[in-house]
């Protein structure tokens, strides 16, 4: 299977703190992959990075063959990388239908309408929703949207920061047939999380975060089965 | 009949005084910074004006145009060099950078043009007479009120509407999240420069042919009570900045005519006191409470 992320060796600072400490990781088209591990692990930080929002001292990230670790964000965006940030990060003063039409930046005219109908299939309660102000949302409406918004630009990859982060149960549930769902319709899919159990769930592979470095990795189902994992991670 | 003069000339100050809040508003909701650099945008506009019709001999729309596209290079270069690098700055050194570039614009304009006043000749003269010559309304005046509603309508047509306008907002909102719609913030921040630059050029037309005189600190006021039109409107809403440049116009206006000449700025800025204590947000501001 085609390599499509290939992170190698990156070294993150916060001024002098040293958040991300030589990680190396993979994802493969067509995968599932996971990231888990505890608040302050440094998962996101390592999301930022392969984002641009953040950038790495050393090491390289290519996507798709090419190295994308000294490119602007936009930049990596229109290569076809898209990122479902931690806290949703939604536009609360802008329209539902707005909120999808920025996803579609960096798409040409009339692809646009054909993939908003494609959004508004698959989440019916955001058509409904598409004249309201995005902020009006619930909790679970509003990551549907953020995962419709990342929808958008036709992602290659698609990254999911916490998408579970503040949602009741139910909506988690929600939230994970959804990305399997994604993952069935062929989206390759790099997940954080906390919520460890359901993400190795749906992950063909995972790896374990601690302190900034990568500590354990395997499939899903290894890593759930796993001592280690089950005693910090699910709770015994 | 007399009050009707005093308001009209209010609302045609107030007009200029909604131009110029215009630009302050948006560079503040995208930028999140104070640009107190741009009431001297507005002085170059009027020199760079006055020389093309005076010096050059050309005709006052070109005048304008011209006076609008050195603003716009100028203002794009005032935030590449000196508000970009601060992009991850406190706001405070963004604010202090500001009143830098503020000073360095009027001292430039001075070792340029000299610090003596210049008789501005205004871009159009004349009056239409109303009630039999009881009223009388200068085309400037009416030319700045059509002027600012036409700017008005345009950023609400292209901040609804446009691609790029709502890409614009979407900054306004979070710039990281427009980043990873692929949006270019950097550019879209220039762009926003951009406009509010040709905007103050206008405005320093317009400020030029009612005060027919010009010199390097003529900016400073209007510059500084346009912050406070948008700060009263509600800073970073549009409509806010034209609420809140016409109705400060009108009651600097009225003030001027009933209550002291001198008192009128003093009436001014009371006004924006106590507004602000009843809506700390302006009048169209939101204010915005964390969801947490």
């Amino acid at each position: 299977m085609a390599q499509i992320l290939n992170v190698e060796n990156i070294n993150v600072y916060y001024g002098a703190i040293h958040a991300i400490k030589g990680v190396s990781f993979h994802v493969d088209e067509g995968e599932v992959v996971t990231l888990i591990g505890a608040n302050g692990a440094g998962k996101s930080t390592t999301l930022q990075t392969i984002s641009g929002l953040l950038r790495s001292r050393t090491g390289s990230i290519e996507f798709c063959g090419e190295n994308i670790s000294r490119l602007q964000p936009h930049k990596i965006v229109e290569r076809g990388l898209a990122q479902v940030p931690e806290g949703r990060r939604i536009f609360l003063q802008m329209s539902v239908q707005e909120n999808l039409e920025m996803g579609a930046y960096t798409q040409s005219g009339a692809s646009v309408e054909r993939d908003l109908e494609r959004v508004y299939e698959q989440f019916p309660r955001l058509k409904e929703r598409r004249r309201q102000v995005a902020g009006t949302l619930s909790g679970g409406e509003q990551q549907m949207l953020a995962i419709g918004r990342a929808l958008m630009s036709h992602p290659k990859l698609l990254m999911l920061d916490e998408p579970s982060m503040g949602l009741a149960p139910i909506l988690v549930e929600q939230i994970f047939e959804i990305i399997q769902g994604l993952h069935k319709g062929g989206t390759t899919i790099l997940l954080v999380e906390q919520n460890a159990q359901m993400a190795l769930s749906v992950a063909d592979r995972a790896y374990v975060m601690e302190t900034g470095c990568i500590s354990l990795s395997g499939t899903g189902r290894e890593l759930a089965e796993s001592d280690l994992v089950r005693r910090a991670y699910l709770g015994g | 009949m007399e009050f009707l003069s005093y308001l009209i000339s209010g609302i045609s100050l107030g007009s200029v005084y909604a131009i110029i809040a215009l630009g302050y508003t948006m560079v503040y909701g995208i930028a999140k910074m104070l640009n107190f650099a741009h009431g001297d945008v507005i002085m170059v506009g009027g020199y760079i004006s006055l020389l093309s019709m005076t010096a050059l001999g050309l005709p006052w729309p070109v005048a304008v145009l011209l006076a609008m596209l050195v603003c716009t290079v100028l203002g794009v270069i005032i935030e590449g060099l000196a508000y970009r690098p601060l992009r991850s700055a406190p706001s405070l050194a963004v604010l202090i950078t500001a009143i830098g570039v503020s000073y360095f614009l009027q001292n430039s304009a001075q070792l340029l043009w000299g610090a003596s006043p210049m008789s501005y000749t205004p871009i159009v003269s004349g009056s239409v007479q109303m009630f039999g010559g009881r009223l009388s309304i200068s085309y400037v005046s009416l030319l700045t009120i059509a002027m600012c509603i036409v700017i008005m309508a345009g950023l609400t047509l292209f901040t609804g509407k446009s691609k790029l306008g709502k890409a614009m907002r979407a900054c306004s909102e979070d710039k990281g999240a427009a980043q990873l719609m692929g949006i270019n913030v950097n550019l879209t921040i220039s762009l926003t420069f951009a406009i509010g630059s040709a905007l103050a050029a206008i405005a320093g037309v317009l400020l030029c042919s009612f005060n027919t005189s010009l010199m390097p600190t003529t900016g400073s006021m209007p510059g500084i009570k346009a912050f406070t039109a948008a700060v009263f409107g509600g800073i970073g809403s549009i409509p806010g900045a034209f609420l809140g440049g016409i109705l400060l116009g009108i009651i600097e206006s009225l003030a001027k005519a009933y209550i002291s000449t001198q008192l009128a700025n003093s009436i001014v800025f009371a006004v924006l006191i106590i507004t602000l204590l009843v809506r700390p947000a302006g009048l169209l501001g939101k204010y915005v409470p964390e969801k947490v």
